[in-house]
């Protein structure tokens, strides 16, 4: 799989910096081919991850870093296109050195339950292919959320 | 009319036939929905619609806010309604299987009727 990081953003963990963080990822998934709805759902899926690690992560500190990678990535093969042309996808990293968790406690809730709070685990694994939650390999602090997004015919701009 | 400013988003609110009508403008994210539930509070008790027209995207701190009301008015004597929902607003909703939990009305009117 050829892979090329093609931004790198550094953010602070302050709520008024979402719509801008949207907005990039937005227009990133835009030029690489996504259709408006797919470019949408990349968007949600930022922005859910970049409010649990403000929330959750950092406490509500507005002052803390948080980094985003997007990369524009080929030859992910699935079921579908293994015979075909591989398909390309959109790659998103987030990354922060909010305290560390065990990846197998973040999971979604019960959506029966009618509550406020607790979905946006389940928006993230809904609108994203491939969701991995890991801690930051060689340091002691920090969790890492890789999200794929294949841009399959259905999710590319017509 | 009430008008609060914080961040992107913008809210008023008017009271028409003693129903609470609240307009945001603007997205409803993490940095908004404080203000939004603010402005929801000050209904509790009786008839609020929320008018969505205004508000091109919602995220998860949104719908909490807006479970949250309908939560507060299911427990006393009040009412939520949600219209002019457009269809990525909607779309959220239908991700987190809420569409059939609230009132949605199509329009504004059809929100003061229900």
């Amino acid at each position: 799989m050829s892979t090329q990081t093609d931004v790198r953003l550094q953010l602070p963990s302050n709520p008024l910096f979402l719509s801008g963080a949207r907005e990039m990822v937005y227009q990133f998934a835009s030029r690489s081919g996504f259709s408006d709805e797919a470019c949408g759902q990349l968007a949600l899926a930022v922005d859910e991850a970049l409010c649990n690690v403000m929330r959750h992560g950092y406490g509500k500190a507005p002052d803390r870093p948080i980094w985003i990678s997007l990369a524009f990535v080929g030859g992910v093969a699935t079921p579908e296109t293994q015979h075909q042309n591989p398909t390309e996808a959109l790659r998103i990293v987030i990354e922060d050195e909010a305290r560390q968790v065990e990846p197998s406690t973040i999971k979604s809730r019960d959506l029966d339950e009618i509550r406020p709070g607790g979905l946006g685990v389940h928006i993230i694994t809904e609108v994203m292919d491939e969701v991995r939650w890991e801690k930051r390999p060689n340091s002691d602090v920090g969790m890492r959320l890789t999200m794929v997004k294949k841009r399959t015919p259905a999710a590319a701009a017509s | 009319m009430a008008d609060n400013v914080l961040g992107p988003l913008s809210v008023s609110s008017r009271i028409v036939n003693d129903v609470v009508v609240i307009t945001p403008s603007g997205d409803i994210d993490l940095s908004g929905s404080p203000l939004l539930r603010q402005e929801l509070k000050k209904g509790q008790g009786k008839k609020i619609v929320v008018d969505l027209a205004g508000v091109p995207y919602m995220d998860s701190s949104g719908l909490a806010t807006l479970v949250e009301a309908m939560q507060a008015s299911r427990r006393g004597s009040g009412q939520l309604v949600l219209c002019n929902l457009s269809e990525r607003v909607r779309s959220i909703f239908a991700i987190a299987k809420l569409e059939t939990v609230f009132k949605l009305a199509a329009t504004l009117d059809d929100a003061m009727a229900k």
